[in-house]
C-alpha cells in the first residue's frame, strides 16, 4: 500500500535551489528565457556568423576601399574623394549607367506587361494549360552561359535564326551584334525570352483570386475590361509589385550575357554596369575605384527601390 | 422546398452554366486565345529548336542559308567531338564536387537556421530575421570586390573554397526564409508533445520537422543545384587553372579557345545542349517543385 502525498508546487525544490552552487549570474541560463535565447542563437549562429564574415566585413572593407587606390600588389594609398572625382568625369561610367538604365527602363515594363498578359491568357482554362506553362517556363531554366552562347548564335548576322526569320518575312538583315544601336535592343529582346518566370508567379496569383469577385462584378454588369482594371489588377498589386522590384534588381545585375556575347561592345553599346565594374576591379585591378563604383550603383538602386516603394507601395493591396 | 433562381442577363454569353455548351462568342474567344498562346509558344521554343538543330548539323550545314530545321544528315558525332575537344567530363566532375558540397551545406544550415527563426522565440529574433530579409535584397556586386580581396588574403584563390564555404553559414538568406515560412506551418502541438517527452530542440528539429518538410528540402535542393550548376561569375573570379574549370566556365571559354578558323558553332551548340540537358531532365522529373518554389517566393515575398 502506498500513500500519495500532495506537495504544493512552491515547496518543491526549485531549479535555482538545486543548482545553487553555480552562483546567481549563471542562473539565467536555466530559466526558460535563458534556455530559449541560447538555443535560439545556437541554431541561428551560422547565419549570424555568415552575415558578419561575408557581408558586414566586406561591406566595411568596401567602404574603406572606396577612398583608396589599390591594385592588390602595391600597398593601398589613401586618396580621399579622388575616386569619385574620377568617376564624375569617367565617360565609361556614364555610358555604363546609360546602358543599364535604358535596359532597365525598357525591358522591365515590357517583361511585366508580356508576362502578365500571358498569365491572363493562360488563366482562361485554355486547353493544354500545363503544356503551355511548361513551354513558357522552360527558357528560364537554361543556364545563363548556355543561353548567352545560344543567343550569340541566334543573333549572328549572316547565319543566325533571328535574321533568317526576318528574311523570311521580307525584312533585311540586321547586324545585331555589330551595330551599337542594335546591340542593346538585341539584349532587351533576349530578356523577353525569359518572361516565363514572372509569368508563373502571376499565374499563381491570378488563380488565387476568388471567383466571387468576378461573379459579383458580372452581375453588376461589368465587362471584361472593367473586371481587369477594377478587380484583377488591384488584387494582383502585391504580386505585380514584387515582380517589378525583382525585375529592376535583376536588370541591374546583368553580367554573363554582356560579358560573353559582346563583352560590352560594340563601342560600349552593351557596357552593363556590373560588366564595367568587373573590368575596372578585376581586369584593371583598380580595387579602390571598383569599390567606389559598386557603392554608387548600390545607392542608385536603393534610391530607385525606395522611390518605387514610396510611390507604388501605398497602392498595394495585401490579401491576408 | 425547391427554390428556383432565374438569372436574367442581357448577354447570355457572359454567364456560363457548366452543363451547357459554350456560345459562339465564347468559342471564338477561346480559339483566339489558344492561337495567340500557340504562336507565343512557337516563338518561345524557336531558340531551343535552333539550338538542338544546329547542334546536330555538320560544320558546313550549320552555315547554310536559308535555315533548315531538320538537319540531314543528323550528326550525333558532334556531341562526342564537343565533349572531348575540351575535357567536359572533367568539368562535369569538378562541378559536381561543388554541387555536392553546396547541397550539404545549404540543406543543413539553412534548415537549422530556419528552424531557429521559426520555432524558437528568442530575444532579438525579429531583428535578425529582418537582417535575413535585408540580405536577400543585397545585390551580389556590392560585396564582389571586397570578398575577392578577403578570399585572396585567405589564400583561397584558384580553389573551390570561395564557392563552397560561404554556404555553410546559413546557406543563403532566401533558403532560410523558405524554411522558416514552411516550418511555421507545422503545428506547435507536435513540438510541445516532443518537448514534454524530454526531446531537445535539435531532436525536435531532426525527428519531427525534417521528415515533415520533404517538399521544402526538395525545392531548396533544386534551387541550390541550379545556382551551383549555372554559376559563372563565381568560377570566373576564383578559378584560374583550366583543369579546375566548371562546366559553366568550360563552355564560356570554349569560344576563345577555338583558335584560328571559323567558330565551330555546331560544336558550341552541342556543348550548350550538354550543359542544359541535365537541368531540363531535372525539371521534367521535379516540375512540381520548380514551379512551387518560384511561386512560393513570389507570393510570400
Amino acid at each position: 500500500m502506498s500513500k500519495t502525498f500532495e506537495v504544493p508546487a512552491t515547496q518543491l525544490p526549485q531549479p535555482s535551489q538545486v543548482r545553487s552552487g553555480l552562483g546567481g549570474s549563471l542562473h539565467w541560463f536555466n530559466t526558460p528565457r535563458g534556455r530559449r535565447t541560447v538555443t535560439g542563437y545556437l541554431f541561428v549562429s551560422p547565419f549570424i556568423l555568415g552575415v558578419l564574415l561575408w557581408v558586414v566585413y566586406p561591406a566595411g572593407m568596401a567602404a574603406w576601399l572606396a577612398f583608396q587606390e589599390w591594385n592588390l600588389i602595391t600597398p593601398a594609398k589613401y586618396v580621399g574623394l579622388r575616386n569619385f572625382e574620377i568617376m564624375f568625369s569617367d565617360k565609361l561610367f556614364w555610358q555604363a549607367l546609360k546602358v543599364t538604365s535604358i535596359f532597365t527602363f525598357v525591358s522591365v515594363p515590357l517583361s511585366l506587361i508580356i508576362s502578365f498578359a500571358t498569365a491572363l491568357l493562360l488563366n482562361t482554362k485554355v486547353r493544354g494549360l500545363a503544356v503551355f506553362r511548361t513551354i513558357y517556363y522552360l527558357p528560364t531554366i537554361v543556364p545563363a552561359v548556355a543561353s548567352a552562347v545560344l543567343w550569340a548564335w541566334i543573333l549572328n548576322t549572316d547565319f543566325g535564326l533571328l535574321n533568317s526569320v526576318l528574311n523570311y518575312f521580307g525584312f533585311s538583315k540586321v547586324a545585331w551584334l555589330q551595330r551599337p544601336e542594335w546591340a542593346l535592343p538585341a539584349f532587351i529582346l533576349m530578356s523577353l525570352w525569359v518572361v516565363g518566370q514572372p509569368m508563373i508567379i502571376f499565374l499563381a496569383g491570378l488563380q488565387g483570386i476568388d471567383d466571387v469577385y468576378y461573379e459579383a462584378a458580372k452581375i453588376d454588369g461589368a465587362g471584361r475590361w472593367a473586371q481587369l482594371i477594377h478587380i484583377t489588377i488591384p488584387m494582383m498589386s502585391s504580386v505585380i509589385f514584387f515582380n517589378l522590384i525583382l525585375g529592376v534588381i535583376n536588370s541591374f545585375q546583368v553580367f554573363t550575357a554582356g560579358y560573353l556575347i559582346t563583352n560590352g561592345g560594340p563601342q560600349n553599346g552593351t557596357l552593363f554596369f556590373v560588366l564595367y565594374l568587373y573590368r575596372v576591379g578585376f581586369q584593371n585591378l583598380k580595387m579602390g575605384y571598383g569599390a567606389a563604383l559598386s557603392w554608387v550603383l548600390f545607392f542608385i538602386i536603393l534610391t530607385f527601390t525606395v522611390i518605387i516603394f514610396r510611390t507604388m507601395g501605398r497602392r498595394v493591396y495585401y490579401q491576408e | 422546398m425547391n427554390t428556383e433562381i432565374t438569372i436574367n442577363s442581357a448577354e447570355p454569353s457572359q454567364l456560363q452554366s457548366p452543363a451547357k455548351s459554350l456560345s459562339r462568342e465564347e468559342k471564338i474567344g477561346r480559339f483566339i486565345i489558344f492561337t495567340i498562346l500557340l504562336v507565343g509558344a512557337v516563338v518561345m521554343m524557336a531558340p531551343l529548336a535552333f539550338l538542338i538543330s544546329s547542334s546536330l548539323k555538320t560544320e558546313t550545314q550549320v552555315f547554310q542559308v536559308p535555315f533548315q530545321l531538320i538537319p540531314n544528315p543528323v550528326r550525333w558525332l558532334n556531341y562526342l567531338e564537343a565533349l572531348t575537344q575540351k575535357p567536359f567530363f572533367l568539368y562535369f566532375k569538378n562541378t559536381m564536387i561543388i554541387v555536392i558540397f553546396n547541397q550539404i551545406a545549404v540543406l543543413l544550415t539553412s534548415s537549422l537556421v530556419g528552424y531557429g527563426f521559426a520555432r524558437i522565440n528568442f530575444p532579438g529574433r525579429d531583428f535578425w530575421f529582418a537582417v535575413v530579409v535585408a540580405t536577400m535584397m543585397l545585390p551580389y556586386y556590392v560585396t564582389m570586390v571586397p570578398q575577392f580581396i578577403l578570399f585572396s588574403r585567405l589564400g583561397w584563390m584558384d580553389t573551390y573554397l570561395p564557392l563552397i564555404i560561404p554556404y555553410f553559414f546559413g546557406g543563403g538568406a532566401f533558403n532560410v526564409f523558405l524554411f522558416r515560412q514552411f516550418f511555421r506551418t507545422i503545428p506547435e502541438e507536435l513540438a510541445d508533445a516532443a518537448r514534454m517527452d524530454g526531446c531537445s530542440e535539435l531532436g525536435i528539429y531532426w525527428r519531427i520537422f525534417v521528415p515533415l518538410s520533404t517538399p521544402v528540402f526538395i525545392t531548396v535542393s533544386i534551387f541550390t543545384f541550379l545556382f551551383s550548376w549555372n554559376d559563372f561569375i563565381g568560377p570566373l573570379l576564383y578559378i584560374n587553372s583550366p583543369e579546375k574549370f566548371t562546366v559553366a566556365l568550360g563552355l564560356a571559354t570554349y569560344r576563345s579557345m577555338m583558335g584560328v578558323g571559323r567558330t565551330r558553332w555546331d560544336l558550341l551548340m552541342a556543348s550548350s545542349v550538354a550543359m542544359t540537358a541535365p537541368i531540363v531532365l531535372l525539371f521534367f522529373a521535379l516540375q512540381r517543385y520548380f514551379i512551387k518554389g518560384v511561386v512560393m517566393s513570389g507570393i510570400k515575398g
